[in-house]
Formats: C-alpha cells, structure tokens, sequence
C-alpha cells in the first residue's frame, strides 16, 4: 500500500462517482393511485426490464446500471421466495425486502472499490391506499420511506417538484398517469427543447402496476392496447407528451443500462 | 429477518448469477426446508431398525391422502379430488385439500403421505413461481411436467422407507390450446395420459368408471360430473376415499384449467354436481350405465361388441 488514503477520502470519492453517473440516469416514477400502485419510465427495450414482481404485493423498480439492478432484483426474488416458504406467503413485506436491500448496498458501497450506480425503489400495495408501502434505497444503501410518489434516476428533483404540486391521493389510474407523463416531460421542458421531438408513443415507454383489486399476484404489465387505450385517455391531446420523446432520445451519457450495452466493471 | 439466517457471507445466498430453480437454490441455501430433507430417512429408521415390522406401523400411522382423477374435455382438463385423509382405519380429515392450484394454467393432485404430498405441492408452486419471476416468462407445460418430475425422484429416499407420495399434474398447454394430464411413480417416472386418469386407493374404481362414462370432446361441465362419479365409485368400494358428505356439505374439489386459466369450483358449484351424482344413485345405486352396444357408436365404436 503505497499511499495512505482517509476514509473520508474514499467514501467521498465513491459518493461523487455514484452521484455522477446516476445524475445521467433519464428518471422513473412510481406514483399510487386509488387501486393501486403505478410504475412509469422510459426504457425503448422490450426486454429489459426496470420493473418487475419480487412477491405477492411487493415490487421492484430501479433505474441504472441493468447488469447491477437485475442482480439486486433476483436476490430480492429470492429472498422473498425463500422467507414466504420457510413461514408463509403473508410473511413477506416490502419493508424485508428494502431492509435486504439497505443491507446489500450499504455494504457494497463500504466494501468494494465502485459502488452500485443504481436507484432502487420497493413498493407494497395494501388493502387500502393507506397501507401501501413505497421504499426508496439509494446506492450508498440508506432507505427513505415515501408517501404516494417517488423519482428515481437523474432529474429527480426537478421531476419531483412537479409531482408534489399535482400528487393527490386518491388519484384515479388515468389521472395518476397523466400526472406522472407530464412530470416527466418537465425536465426536457425546462431546457427549453419543447416541440422538438416527436410524439411519445407507448413503445418508448415501460409501464406497470400492482392492483389491489387482483388475486394471487398483483403485479402486471401494461402493454399493447392496453397502454395505448390508457395513453390516449389520460393525453387526449397528446401535446404534454411530446416532450418525453426526447427524453426518451436524450442523447447525453447512457449511464442507463437498459439498452443491455453495459458490460460489468 | 428470517432468511437472512440461512447461507454465508454479508449478503445471504441471494446475490449471484445462480439458478433460477427454487428448489437448486433450496438445496444449497436451506437444505433443511426440502421435503426430501425432512428427516424421513431419519425419522423412519429411528422408530426401532432391529424391528423390521416398526417402519411400516410408523407409515401406517401417518396421515394418507386419497384418490384423484383427471378428464381432458373440450378445450382443457378438469381435476378432482376427494376429501379424506386416512392413517390406518382412522379418518383423519374429512375436509383435506389434496388439489392445488400450482400456477395460472396448471394444477397438481397428491396422494400419499399428506405431509410430504402437501409440501410438495407447495414447493412446485413457489419453482414455478420462481422460475416465472426470475426469467420473465412462464415455463412450458413439458417444462414443468419435467420439473414435477425431477422432484418426486428427490423424494426416493423416503418413498424408499414408505413414505411414498405421487402427484398428478394436468394443465391447459398454451401452444397447443388442449388440457394434458400427466402422471408419476415413485422414481420419478413422467408418463403422460391420454383422455383421463386417476391415482391413488381408489384410483383402480375410478379408472374403471371413467372408462366407462368418458367420451372424447366432451364438454367441462360433463368431464365434472364424469369425474364426480368416478369419485363416487371409487368411495363406494375403496374405504380409504370419501364420497360426498352431504350432512356435512363437504363436496369433492374440482378444478377447471382452460385457457382462462385454474378455476376451482366453489363449495356450492361442486356441491350441485355431487346432488346430481348422489340423486341418480339413490334410484340406482351403481350409476348410469354405459351401453352394452352402440348402434350409432358415437365414441367412434370403441364401446361396442363386435357384432356377430
């Protein structure tokens, strides 16, 4: 060992480095709504998924690096499958899962020499809106418990500012949708690239959500005519839209993995 | 948090490319949660090894489940189960759940020693599950037919001590849009069958009835009331299975896997089925009577005696 290096050093350095790159990371929402919890972001991959089910009630969002997030997601699966089948189904809670998930990152960010760049969001939908649950775990591993929406990824603030003035509860699944579209557009609005790009369609978007009223498994995909039925109903006019096209082809640093490019560290 | 007591490292066993079969992952995770860890072996030998006639009342006095048939119909397969447990001469439950939904499309059947049966029946749930959430996308009907079968071959060790456990899978193949009926031996053998089939004590009665009443292309309502007289048949001469217990309005479970996917009939839906069944053989004890010959053959003559 050459040169001694403080720990605030270090950490410092590693935070910078994660802030950096998540900083270029294009922003997800997940916002609740009157039946249940709604996942929104835009990924062009069909494949490649930034949402998806952990358990029963429970999913996982993320945004980042995807060789990074879809470990994390397959160990949340598996945790979740494991603590249902060693006791019972209603034993898992998003509030475990976020835990594991604290867990993991804060170790990782600790121990290893680059942390994850990756954001991490774990939502539960109870029997009532009240009861749902939305953890947000962050790449050095500390968890915020949020009420009704949380942003992930780069422009989260700004995305967020424009949430908290329209987020009611309550909110139906169209409304909900149309609120979380325009927030957004807002930051590519904000830069003043209004009008330049053209129309979001649903094939740049992925959206999901856990509905209360199912049996079983609560989680599924909106996609196909489907989405563009909910599309077309939240935008009639079409215009808050368009600026999430070029969002969606934002041309800065990809950090986002979702276009499977990334190789691992 | 309870898992993260399993495995080693900071992290737990989760993090890592891995399986994506919950029962691989099990078996180096928590090995001990595997039904065919669960001290069988163990258990069994335990009772008294210098008494060879001991392992057998240890079995003897374990829980067993009963009779399940199966009937492909027009468009998928209908299953159905009786509702005793027996251990020896004893009736341990009337209201026993031996068919379980294991995912949208697909269901399984135990019989056997309940313990282990119910247990498997849970582990396939949660492989299949597992391997759903893991890869994206469902197994194939084979695929989990085979899975079904790699784990009953797990269990031989006990089934070698007598705790012995055979399913019944059916399911709806998506592909193909037809209902297939899959059965088990103890080795893990995998045969599928064709129009019907049933497993267990009373299976030999049920078959034997299902022979007689099943008619290809039949619709799901009448593959129901086939399979509710053959349970009936199979409770009329096999004391281990329960017939519909209509003091108690314990009915039979019957479930329908179609495109639409698994549906289990509830108490009062099977409960009109096992009326029909129990009114007819109050006029007629040994129920409807397949024809001797059929002139018209409308089961494409296979039913009919030469004729001449």
């Amino acid at each position: 060992m050459p040169f001694y290096v403080s720990p605030e050093q270090v950490m410092k350095d590693k935070a910078d480095y994660a802030r950096k790159r998540i900083a270029g990371i294009r922003s997800g929402v997940v916002i609740a709504f009157d039946a249940g919890i709604l996942f929104i972001a835009p990924n062009p991959s069909r494949a490649l998924r930034k949402f998806s089910e952990i358990y029963d009630r429970i999913a996982f969002a993320a945004v980042g690096r995807y060789n990074e997030f879809e470990n994390l997601r397959k160990a949340g699966v598996r945790y979740a499958d494991l603590t249902g089948f060693s006791y019972d189904r209603q034993d898992v809670t998003a509030r475990g899962v976020a835990n594991y998930y604290a867990q993991v990152l804060g170790a990782i960010f600790t121990d290893s020499q680059k942390p994850y760049e990756v954001e991490i969001v774990v939502a539960e939908v109870g029997k009532t809106q009240d009861d749902d649950e939305i953890y947000r775990i962050t790449f050095d591993g500390s968890v915020a418990d949020e009420r009704g929406f949380v942003v992930m990824g780069g422009q989260a603030d700004q995305v967020a500012a424009v949430l908290k003035n329209q987020y009611r509860d309550g909110m139906t699944l169209t409304e909900a949708f149309a609120v979380a579209i325009g927030a957004l557009a807002s930051p590519v609005k904000g830069a003043g690239e209004m009008g330049g790009g053209s129309d979001v369609t649903t094939a740049q978007l992925e959206v999901a959500l856990l509905d209360r009223g199912r049996a079983h498994r609560m989680f599924r995909r909106l996609t196909g005519a489907r989405l563009e039925a909910l599309m077309s109903e939240a935008i009639p006019s079409r215009k808050e839209s368009e600026a999430i096209a070029d969002a969606a082809a934002g041309s800065d640093e990809d950090a986002e993995g979702a276009d499977g490019s990334d190789a691992a560290e | 948090m309870g898992a993260d007591s399993y495995g080693r490292g900071a992290f737990g066993p989760f993090l890592g490319a891995g399986t994506s079969s919950f029962a691989d992952f099990l078996a180096t995770a928590a090995p001990e949660l595997l039904p065919r860890s669960a001290g069988a072996a163990g258990a069994a030998a335990a009772v008294s090894p210098a008494d060879p006639a001991a392992p057998g009342s240890f079995v003897r006095g374990l829980t067993h489940g009963t009779t399940i048939v199966a009937a492909a119909c027009d468009g998928g397969v209908v299953m159905a189960g009786d509702r005793r447990a027996t251990a020896g001469n004893m009736i341990m439950s009337r209201d026993l759940d031996k068919v379980f939904r294991s995912d949208d499309f697909s269901g399984i059947g135990i019989s056997g020693v309940a313990g282990t049966g119910i247990e498997l029946a849970r582990l396939f749930q949660v492989e299949l599950e597992h391997y759903e959430k893991l890869e994206g996308h469902a197994l194939s009907l084979d695929g989990k037919a085979n899975r079904l079968a790699s784990m009953v071959r797990g269990n031989i060790g006990a089934a070698m001590q007598g705790l012995v456990v055979v399913p019944l899978f059916c399911g709806y193949d998506e592909d193909t849009g037809i209902g297939r009926i899959f059965s088990y031996d103890v080795a893990g053998g995998r045969y599928e069958e064709h129009r019907f089939h049933a497993i267990g004590s009373g299976s030999v009665f049920a078959r034997g009835a299902l022979k007689k009443l099943y008619r290809d292309g039949m619709g799901a309502e009448d593959a129901v009331l086939a399979c509710m007289q053959a349970l009936y048949d199979a409770a009329d001469d096999d004391s281990a299975t329960g017939g519909p217990d209509v003091s108690r309005r314990i009915y039979p479970l019957v479930a329908i896997i179609t495109a639409d996917g698994f549906e289990r009939l509830t108490d009062e839906q099977a409960g009109a089925y096992a009326q029909t069944v129990v009114e007819g053989r109050m006029a007629d004890p040994d129920g409807p009577h397949a024809p001797l010959r059929e002139p018209d053959a409308p089961n494409g003559g296979r039913n009919a005696l030469p004729s001449g």
